[in-house]
């Protein structure tokens, strides 16, 4: 079972919830975990959630099955880890925020409008030579949109790191309910 | 100018409820943080505690009178203390406590700590650390102990108020030695120690994150017990897990319902007495052939406690290749980390071999007790035609096999048997009879050279209150001994009834070893000159004996087997301050049996030219044939063993 690295050409993508405490050093266990496999992150983004004491990381990264179930459970193993989920498409939302700055001149930046509108994304910074583009979606959805923006030039492009949250009523926090984590 | 706060120093969560934690009531004594945390100490029940003062952790020290609970052991560097709190925590089954500064103290600690996660040995490092406000700013003897321990340590706590400590020790306490136990780290500053507080005690434990599963849950307990009954040739391989958990009387109840032969890792050695006829020793690199022999043709290999670790592995597509495996382990993430398990058992091995052998016997009513007679002829038939033994010396020097299996003999029952990391280690483990539990402290999965007399001098303070001292023997090698050898001074001024074999054949003879197998006989930088029998004119450094008398301890050497009996003799005379032996053994000397690293446990060499396991399939289950990865490795150690014996 030789699983470095982790992430291997043609790996999987895989989506990972997980619930922390809210407390400095968290993150970097966590993250300490992913380097020592060469556990490639395609994204990783950090929040406060609907509860103060709990910070949630998701972590998308193409990884091999049996060194992601290993990865899991030394994540597991920290104690500031509360919980962890595996969130597939069927049964999770998963949105990602981008910032495009495009090259658009008086020429071209109607053709650059029109795909705006097609994918329904805002325009939020205009200038003589570009246009900066606020778009948000599902990974292909944004793949597709860079796609057609590329030959105009993108000048800058900034990603959130995709955000997932789970379909139907429940919260992943219910899962670690009446647990006690402030008082400290 | 004002500076940012370092980030270090928001350190509780939320921070809108004011300065009093929320949940405890400021009822209690006024005292503070340093003498919190020294009160949380003997409220925890530690009676020993290992350690070096220093700057950072000053105001603990102050703390620290007559008066106070605990003996405090002062060793003379920081590495020290942390083995010694191993060796007493192996030995004792209680939590090893340290006390060290910051910096470059808890910069020492880093090994320790390393250490200690390998074997899972229960351990709480307070390092002292610079004040809040000097945090981040590389001030001096600053360094990061939590950044730098977090993959080597169970769980780390940077306390920054002092109202914390008596929480945090329970914690930390509770941590290190409940689910698989592990080191805890607890960075003190400056500034928790000094401040005021409040203490009270019990305290609240908060750890959302933490629920070890002890005990088994589901049908893996039937379908364990079927595999058992359903199974011609199985195998107990026994790890340290099972010696953490205290399983003696379990895996004692275990065999009799089974009938199965047991392999004893390092760590393990000595969870059954070697005398049991069910024992067939230490599986892998240097394991008895019977041990590997079972382990490769077994149809149901039982991991208990133990992790698949390579040294027992070696090749892991070669090991066991067609057994199904129960694994038992506490930690969930042993269990398929190296070989898929069969049935899967999380939990306290204690716990679990409570509830698995009733088990078993009810599934032998349903299917009875399958026949082992062939399984046990096959297996036995090893044991007889490949026992652990060595062969005389050429050169007339002492075989160092021949010393430990002298100091074997004439040792008290009841000793501790501890050891440094190289060859002597491996011969320590092959040719010590093991009858107790507890009685083999030894560092397994982290090798670390340099752990033998400070881990010695901890089970030796460990044991001395009890109603008989345990006398300790520290088998150690000259190159292993010269990395903490300065622990003379403590086990010396403590008059500590340490007795030290040192097998010195003047080279690190395990790096030697390989140099001659596998580096065509190149001693690269491996001659230690400390020990060249009787070479006239050539001045050996250290002078073990005179090291010893330098320390107050008695230094004896021996160059044949007559002076060697003599001195172990003696030594074990002495009880009022360490012995220390320096037996003159032959340089080339080899561990054997052996697996090259990375080969098939099939291709094991029992001695030069016989490789007993090499060909023979376990039976039925056609597989394909195999790549034999490694095995080119072990041919060409075979041959360069061969020429090595002309």
């Amino acid at each position: 079972m030789a699983n470095y690295p982790a992430s291997k050409p043609g790996s999987e993508r895989h989506t990972l919830s997980v619930l922390v405490e809210n407390r400095p050093g968290v993150l970097a266990r966590v993250a300490g975990l992913f380097a020592r496999r060469a556990f490639n992150i395609n994204s990783l983004s950090v929040s406060s959630t609907e509860r103060d004491d709990i910070s949630r990381i998701t972590v998308t990264a193409d990884v091999e099955a049996v060194p992601l179930e290993q990865i899991i459970k030394q994540l597991n193993k920290l104690l500031h880890v509360l919980k962890i989920v595996e969130l597939s498409d069927e049964e999770a939302v998963e949105r990602e925020l981008v910032l495009i700055k495009v090259k658009a001149n008086e020429h071209n930046r109607s053709d650059v409008l029109e795909i705006v509108n097609l994918f329904r994304v805002r325009v939020v910074d205009v200038h003589p030579e570009s246009l900066t583009i606020e778009a948000t979606g599902a990974e292909g959805k944004l793949e597709a949109l860079l796609r057609l923006l590329k030959p105009f030039g993108i000048i800058e492009l900034v990603r959130s790191g995709a955000v997932a949250v789970t379909r139907g009523p429940k919260a992943l926090s219910e899962k670690v309910l009446g647990s006690r984590i402030t008082g400290r | 100018m004002s500076l940012p706060t370092p980030l270090q120093a928001f350190s509780s969560v939320p921070k809108d409820e004011g300065p009093d934690q929320a949940g405890t009531t400021p009822e209690g004594e006024a005292m503070t943080g340093a003498q919190a945390l020294i009160r949380s100490l003997e409220d925890l029940g530690v009676r020993d505690v290992f350690g070096v003062p220093g700057g950072a952790i000053l105001p603990t020290y102050d703390a620290i009178d007559d008066s106070v609970r605990f003996r405090f052991t002062l060793v003379r560097h920081e590495q020290a203390a942390g083995h010694a709190a191993e060796g007493y925590a192996v030995s004792t089954g209680r939590v090893g406590v340290c006390l060290v500064t910051s910096g470059p103290g808890a910069t020492n600690m880093v090994t320790p700590i390393a250490d200690a996660m390998m074997d899972s040995v229960p351990m709480v490092v307070v390092t002292g650390q610079v004040g809040v406000a000097a945090i981040g700013t590389d001030a001096f003897q600053e360094a990061d102990i939590v950044g730098i321990t977090y993959p080597v340590a169970k769980h780390s706590y940077l306390v920054t108020k002092a109202q914390d400590i008596p929480r945090v020790m329970t914690e930390a306490y509770h941590i290190a030695q409940s689910g698989r136990p592990g080191p805890v780290v607890v960075d003190l500053t400056k500034t928790a120690q000094n401040e005021r507080m409040v203490y009270s005690w019990p305290q609240e434990m908060i750890l959302p994150g933490y629920n070890p599963v002890t005990r088994a849950h589901g049908h893996v307990l039937t379908d364990a017990a079927r595999l058992f009954a359903q199974s011609h040739r199985p195998v107990l391989y026994l790890g340290g897990g099972a010696m953490r958990s205290n399983a003696r009387q379990q895996v004692e109840r275990l065999i009799q319902v089974t009938g199965a032969p047991v392999v004893t890792t390092l760590p393990a050695r000595g969870i059954i007495p070697d005398s049991d006829r069910a024992v067939l020793g230490m599986p892998g690199m240097h394991g008895t052939v019977a041990a590997n022999g079972a382990i490769q043709h077994s149809d149901l290999l039982v991991a208990i406690g133990a992790r698949f670790d390579d040294r027992v592995t070696g090749s892991l597509d070669d090991f066991a290749p067609v057994a199904r495996v129960i694994h038992i382990d506490i930690d969930p993430a042993e269990i398929g980390k190296n070989r898929q398990a069969d049935v899967p058992i999380v939990g306290d091995v204690s716990q679990v071999l409570d509830d698995l052998v009733p088990a078993i016997e009810e599934a032998q009513r349903t299917w009875g007790r399958p026949d082992l007679k062939p399984w046990w002829n096959l297996v036995e038939s090893w044991r007889q035609d490949y026992p652990t033994t060595w062969e005389e010396t050429p050169d007339g020097s002492l075989a160092p096999q021949w010393v430990v299996r002298t100091l074997s003999n004439k040792a008290d029952p009841a000793t501790i048997w501890v050891s440094g990391v190289g060859q002597h280690q491996m011969w320590a483990s092959q040719f010590i009879d093991f009858e107790r539990t507890r009685s083999w402290v030894s560092s397994s999965g982290l090798g670390t050279m340099g752990y033998g007399l400070p881990a010695a001098i901890g089970a030796s303070i460990g044991t001395q209150d009890d109603e008989a001292p345990r006398p300790v023997w520290l088998i150690d090698g000259d190159g292993s001994f010269q990395m903490t050898s300065e622990e003379l001074a403590t086990a010396g001024q403590m008059g500590l009834p340490i007795r030290i074999a040192i097998l010195n054949n003047s080279v690190y003879g395990m790096v030697r070893q390989w140099q001659t197998l596998f580096y065509g006989s190149h001693y690269s930088q491996t001659n230690l000159h400390d020990g060249d029998a009787r070479e006239p004119g050539r001045t050996e450094i250290p002078d073990f004996v005179k090291l010893a008398e330098a320390y107050g301890c008695l230094g004896l050497r021996a160059f044949t087997k007559e002076e060697a009996q003599e001195a172990i003799d003696r030594a074990n005379q002495v009880n009022d301050r360490p012995v220390l032996i320096d037996f003159r053994v032959w340089k080339d000397a080899m561990v054997w049996p052996m697996v090259p690293a990375g080969a098939s446990n099939d291709t094991i060499i029992y001695k030069p030219g016989v490789q007993p396991l090499a060909g023979i399939r376990p039976e039925q289950e056609e597989q394909e044939p195999q790549e034999r990865t490694g095995a080119d490795r072990a041919a060409m150690a075979n041959d360069a063993a061969g020429h090595m014996k002309k």
